[in-house]
């Protein structure tokens, strides 16, 4: 048995990217998880006193927490669910050979890449109640009489980032299933042609089930993004109307920040990342049994 | 019979014309409508019915936004931040990904899949130790603050682009050059960065697109308008009111800083598909 490298050369070459995650990842949370369990004291000039589980308790007792939770669910299910949807509609559109089609993969890519935090904006103003487009659009269709005010209510400001960021992220999902579709041997669909499966029993019974493995990176991916939803909901909406689109990310940041409450934004980052994965846990549960049940 | 056949494609060729219109529509529609915004007299931009094509065009948005605010520093430091970040998170990460593709089933495998999981944490649970560890070093507005952070955020996703490349560089290559007397890194260097310059272009620019998107850590280090960069000044801008804000000049700001990006896709799509489909391809 030879080796090209000794361990110990492996060692030094993995030491320098080991250190790098040790300080600006490792630390931190373990520092986060420990502040989470003291208490700021915020009239004597920002100390902080261990307090136990305290701030984990507040957090329980407290309605924002719980309301920008369900914000946050409601966002992550409902834009990762329509991105699913759409993006293997997308993969399959892409997946057929049509003149430009390197183009068109280029193109359906320009959501993924531009930056969140500024097409927010943009976004803003195609909602815009009194000169934004849409509703300029929907009144033209005839769908609409008089403005709405997309991002002054609460269901449709959340309807609104819904659609903001399925644009943005469903090219991702399209292309990693995409990349999924293209993975299956094309000797595969044919047998199953010739044994006399219908284009919908092609796609239900062969394709879906091949690409899930695909589908089930792009979900991880999306949950853990949408779960963490911060440029969004603080740029767009400002997490309003009366706190209807406030993600856990940007109450978190808001103790942090405007109110200096180190502690209890330390309690809720630890709590919402241990929601996440608790609702991690749920799908690739019920992606499980959703395997056997096939 | 046969004729019905061709009828029934032309039909299906028709509905799937239209379902690829619609999405590359869907796709690129919010960004026209931004450029278009950006050009037009600002009476035709708070125009009611609105007013859909710019007429004249008008290109005093782009001019009075340099006079405005600092947009070329922010232009300029998010260029830099995200160079730096790219360099040293690329570096950093085939020095990794080296040793990595020459290691054996669990403990490679092992290594992988903590680093996914470190890339799937949500960063709001970094930035407040951050925060206090930038604060402390009196790095506040200093662009080391945020490029080192970025590097570290994005080493995952890099490590993971660049092993898949080396392990495809065959063992016996390796092998001839460390009989040539090539240590570790020089190996590195001469050999495989050479032989893997595609998964090298492929994570280096996923690392520089999503340093340039990056928004919460820049929103908090960079504090001085002149240190911000181009997602925390143009977000910033508009945070406030949106009855407050000259939209012409903003349409004009949020084109520019997308434009680069729009560019970079165009030109590098393969390879930024490559990178993203990996995970796809691995499983």
């Amino acid at each position: 048995m030879r080796f090209t490298q000794s361990s110990r050369e492996r060692l030094a070459l993995l030491m320098p990217a080991a250190l790098l995650l040790g300080v600006v990842v490792v630390i931190p949370i373990g520092r986060l998880v420990l502040l989470s369990f003291e208490r700021t004291e915020l009239n004597t000039g920002l100390g902080s006193r261990f307090a136990g589980l305290a701030m984990h308790a507040r957090l329980w007792q407290d309605g924002r927490w719980w309301g920008s939770l369900g914000n946050t669910l409601v966002f992550t299910l409902g834009s990762v669910g329509i991105e699913m949807l759409l993006g293997v509609t997308f993969a399959v559109l892409l997946d057929q050979s049509f003149p430009g089609r390197r183009w068109a993969r280029a193109i359906v890519l320009v959501p993924w890449a531009l930056p969140t935090a500024v097409m927010a904006l943009a976004w803003g103003w195609i909602f815009n109640d009194s000169f934004g487009v849409l509703n300029d659009l929907l009144t033209r269709a005839g769908l609409l009489h008089g403005p709405v005010a997309w991002l002054g209510r609460p269901g449709t400001a959340m309807a609104a980032m819904v659609v903001a960021d399925v644009w943005k992220t469903t090219p991702f999902v399209a292309l990693v299933v995409l990349a999924g579709l293209q993975g299956i041997p094309r000797s595969t669909l044919d047998a199953a042609r010739i044994d006399g499966a219908t284009p919908s029993q092609l796609l239900w019974r062969v394709v879906l089930p091949l690409i899930r493995p695909a589908c089930l990176v792009a979900l991880a991916f999306r949950v853990a993004q949408g779960f963490g939803a911060f440029d969004l909901p603080y740029v767009m909406t400002g997490g309003g109307p009366g706190g209807s689109t406030e993600t856990v990310s940007l109450y978190a940041y808001r103790s942090f920040y405007r109110y200096l409450d180190f502690g209890y934004g330390a309690a809720t980052a630890v709590e919402g990342a241990g929601m996440a994965l608790l609702l991690f846990a749920a799908i690739l549960w019920l992606s499980s049994r959703a395997r056997e049940a096939v | 019979m046969r004729r019905g056949s061709q009828a029934r494609r032309g039909v299906t060729g028709a509905a799937y014309a239209c379902a690829l219109t619609l999405m590359l529509a869907w796709s690129l529609a919010p960004v026209v409508w931004q450029g278009l915004t950006a050009i037009k007299p600002d009476a035709q931009i708070t125009q009611v019915p609105t007013a859909y094509l710019p007429r004249p065009v008008v290109w005093t948005h782009v001019a009075e936004l340099w006079a405005r605010k600092p947009f070329g520093a922010y232009l300029v430091n998010s260029l830099w931040v995200s160079a730096w970040a790219t360099l040293v998170c690329v570096a950093l990460g085939a020095m990794a990904a080296s040793a990595l593709a020459r290691m054996r089933g669990g403990s490679r495998s092992g290594v992988l899949l903590a680093l996914l999981g470190v890339s799937l944490f949500p960063p709001i649970l970094l930035l407040l130790p951050l925060y206090e560890g930038v604060r402390a070093l009196g790095g506040m507005n200093h662009p080391l603050a945020l490029i080192v952070p970025y590097a570290a955020l994005h080493l995952p996703l890099a490590v993971w682009v660049l092993e898949s490349g080396f392990r495809a560089i065959p063992r016996e290559v390796d092998e001839a050059a460390r009989l040539d007397g090539l240590g570790a890194l020089a190996r590195l260097w001469h050999v495989q960065v050479r032989l893997a310059g595609p998964s090298l272009a492929t994570a280096a620019i996923l690392v520089f697109i999503f340093c340039w998107n990056e928004f919460m850590l820049a929103l908090t280090f960079m504090t001085r308008d002149s240190s911000k960069t181009v997602t925390a000044g143009i977000a910033s801008v508009g945070g406030v009111s949106f009855y407050e804000i000259p939209w012409g000049q903003l349409s004009a700001a949020i084109l520019i800083a997308t434009l680069p990006l729009v560019a970079l896709v165009l030109v590098f799509e393969r390879r930024i598909v490559s990178g993203l489909t990996r995970g796809a391809i691995v499983e």
